[in-house]
């Protein structure tokens, strides 16, 4: 299998390889196909693939009745239509039953940079995290993304996979296995752990490189199941740093760094710095780095959260919502 | 067309239907009435005589499928589960509590009988579009019907599903409108007026029936032409009258959800007794 660099292409190209492997596998997408990819299915199996038009609502529930008929419905849209648009049909048509919908979230978080606010996703994980059965997966590149597809043909219940618009660095080491819950360490670290999700992780790779130079070592952790979160694994891989950083492409209330610190709770642990988006909608950029870079999402933003707390001044002063 | 001995077994259950409705509520019980009984007749025309449906074999694959999108008045169809003995009758008088299975809305996971998880309203006829595509895929002989209400036809998503499933041409799907004209707070053409509602379905390229939703043999008739119907979905727009079969509660609002008193029940019970010999 190569893996294409870039995630929503490799999407596309694993759901066929699914519909290869099982013909109760079925795609409905809301007339974005071509940005979602899912018209690859469209090609591969015509009369497997409903078109939905654009109603985001019905296609929810309409996958809801083909999983009631036997098939593993895959669902498309942008990911802040898929989750916000469509919620009161994913909570109560496909997570009460827990039945084997599988949601993607496309052009997630701020990575349609061109289209603003009304089309980034900045609370699609705090949504679906609050959804009881919901698993909530958010792949860090193709090769990840084409490994979390084969595991959805049997994964129960309900699923979202949050999926990037753009080319992103292949990070999944090549011969890992994986497995729905995994987290992945990157790269090895004592003295600070670095826990990033999405596009963030090859930033706190790089976040990691700026803070060795500095003579400290922290280790990289991938965390591509944001639900259910391996709390013990979260726990081994934090044991004895002395700082804690968590970093992903989301408002801050309810993704990645909500979930670690619930895990948290039962352990006591060094102190937690978030990297994220503070609580505000996105905005249109020239260009997916631009947009990351205004909201505060870089490598130096991680290596100066893991600082922060080394030195003992982990309060985020000056920071500020950015409109 | 048919027989007037199916017709009088049919008007004889959905009266049935009704005392269970009473044997449900009793005396003080909060619940739906109004909703439920406006649907007796064609529930017990689907349950009891249309659809291919075998209590003995509840989950066959190859079963039609109920769907009552406007769930909150799920009372009748538990009634109707409770006489083909696929919910227990014991269950009845448990409605509502933890101690029992029957859920205040329907809910697959907790009721024998229950097809879907269904309540918050409009999207009762999207889940019956997804099964009609399943089975059509899989050539499977299933039907499905969905029950909708008239005052539930406000939500948009009923029209975003009724736009699809012309579109796929999916004629293993059968829409029910309980056109009951009464809503939670008070009549539909006072709280959001939705007229010609038969048109509307026309024009999104459903085949479209009329029908007195009280008339057991114009609900047979019209049941049996959508399954005929080839090529498009089949609208049932039938005409009802809210809480049909309790004077009181007929076309009152006030009994969208409420309890009865003991004098109520007791006038209920005696209605029904009279409606009784009149069948007889």
């Amino acid at each position: 299998m190569t893996p294409h660099p870039n995630m929503r292409e490799a999407y596309g190209l694993a759901l066929v390889e699914l519909g290869r492997k099982n013909p109760h596998v079925v795609a409905l997408d809301a007339d974005l196909g071509k940005s979602t990819r899912s018209v690859l299915f469209q090609e591969a199996f015509p009369e497997r693939y409903f078109q939905m038009g654009i109603a985001e609502q019905n296609m929810a529930a309409t996958a809801a009745g083909l999983a009631f008929a036997g098939k593993i419905p895959f669902i498309h849209s942008f990911a802040v239509f898929a989750t916000g648009r469509a919620y009161d049909q994913l909570r109560n048509s496909i997570c009460i039953p827990r039945l084997k919908v599988r949601v993607c979230g496309s052009s997630s978080g701020l990575s349609d940079f061109g289209d603003g606010k009304t089309h980034q996703s900045v609370e699609d994980v705090t949504l679906m995290r609050a959804l009881p059965c919901m698993t909530v997966l958010a792949p860090v590149d193709g090769l990840e993304t084409a490994k979390m597809m084969d595991c959805l043909i049997d994964w129960p219940g309900p699923a979202y996979i949050r999926i990037n618009r753009s080319d992103l660095p292949m990070l999944y080491p090549a011969d890992e296995p994986y497995h729905i819950g995994k987290i992945t360490c990157l790269r090895k670290g004592s003295d600070a752990a670095l826990l990033a999700t999405g596009v963030m992780v090859g930033r706190s790779l790089e976040a990691a490189k700026l803070l060795a130079a500095k003579g400290i070592e922290a280790g990289v952790y991938n965390i591509s199941t944001l639900k259910p979160l391996d709390a013990e694994a979260l726990i081994r891989a934090v044991a004895g740093v002395a700082a804690i950083v968590v970093a992903e492409e989301h408002n801050i209330i309810g993704g990645l760094g909500s979930a670690v610190l619930e895990a948290l709770r039962a352990i006591p642990h060094p102190p937690v710095e978030l990297v994220a988006i503070e609580d505000c909608f996105g905005l249109s950029a020239a260009c997916y780095d631009e947009i990351l870079t205004h909201f505060g999402l870089t490598a130096q933003a991680v290596a100066d959260a893991a600082i922060r707390i080394l030195q003992g001044s982990s309060k985020p002063e000056g920071r500020r919502k950015r409109r | 067309m048919t027989d007037t001995a199916t017709v009088k077994k049919l008007e004889r259950m959905a009266l049935q239907l009704r005392f269970d409705l009473l044997d449900i509520l009793g005396v003080g019980k909060v619940g739906h009435l109004g909703g439920s009984s406006s649907m007796a007749e064609i529930v017990a025309c689907l349950y009891f005589h249309v659809m291919r449906y075998d209590p003995k074999n509840p989950k066959d694959p190859d079963r039609d499928r109920f769907l009552l999108s406007k769930g909150h008045c799920v009372l009748i169809q538990y009634a109707a589960l409770a006489e083909l003995g696929v919910v227990p009758r014991a269950e009845l008088k448990k409605v509502k509590t933890l101690a029992g299975c029957l859920q205040g809305h329907p809910d697959m996971d907790r009721t024998p009988g229950i097809e879907a998880v269904t309540g918050s309203l409009g999207m009762g006829l999207s889940i019956g579009l997804g099964m009609a595509l399943g089975f059509r895929l899989d050539r499977r002989p299933s039907r499905v019907y969905v029950v909708m209400g008239d005052g539930e036809l406000s939500e948009g998503q009923i029209w975003e599903a009724a736009m699809a499933a012309a579109a796929f041409k999916v004629d293993n799907l059968t829409g029910v409108v309980d056109l009951n004209h009464v809503q939670a707070t008070g009549p539909t053409r006072e709280i959001f007026d939705i007229p010609e509602i038969a048109r509307k379905w026309a024009a999104f390229g459903w085949e479209v029936l009329n029908i007195d939703g009280h008339d057991v043999s114009q609900i047979l008739t019209a049941l049996n032409k959508a399954q005929k119907t080839k090529g498009r979905p089949t609208v049932i727009v039938a005409e009802t009258v809210k809480g049909k079969g309790f004077s009181f509660a007929e076309n009152n609002a006030a009994f969208h959800n409420s309890a009865l008193t003991a004098d109520q029940y007791r006038q209920a019970l005696s209605e029904l007794e009279a409606r009784r010999t009149a069948l007889a």
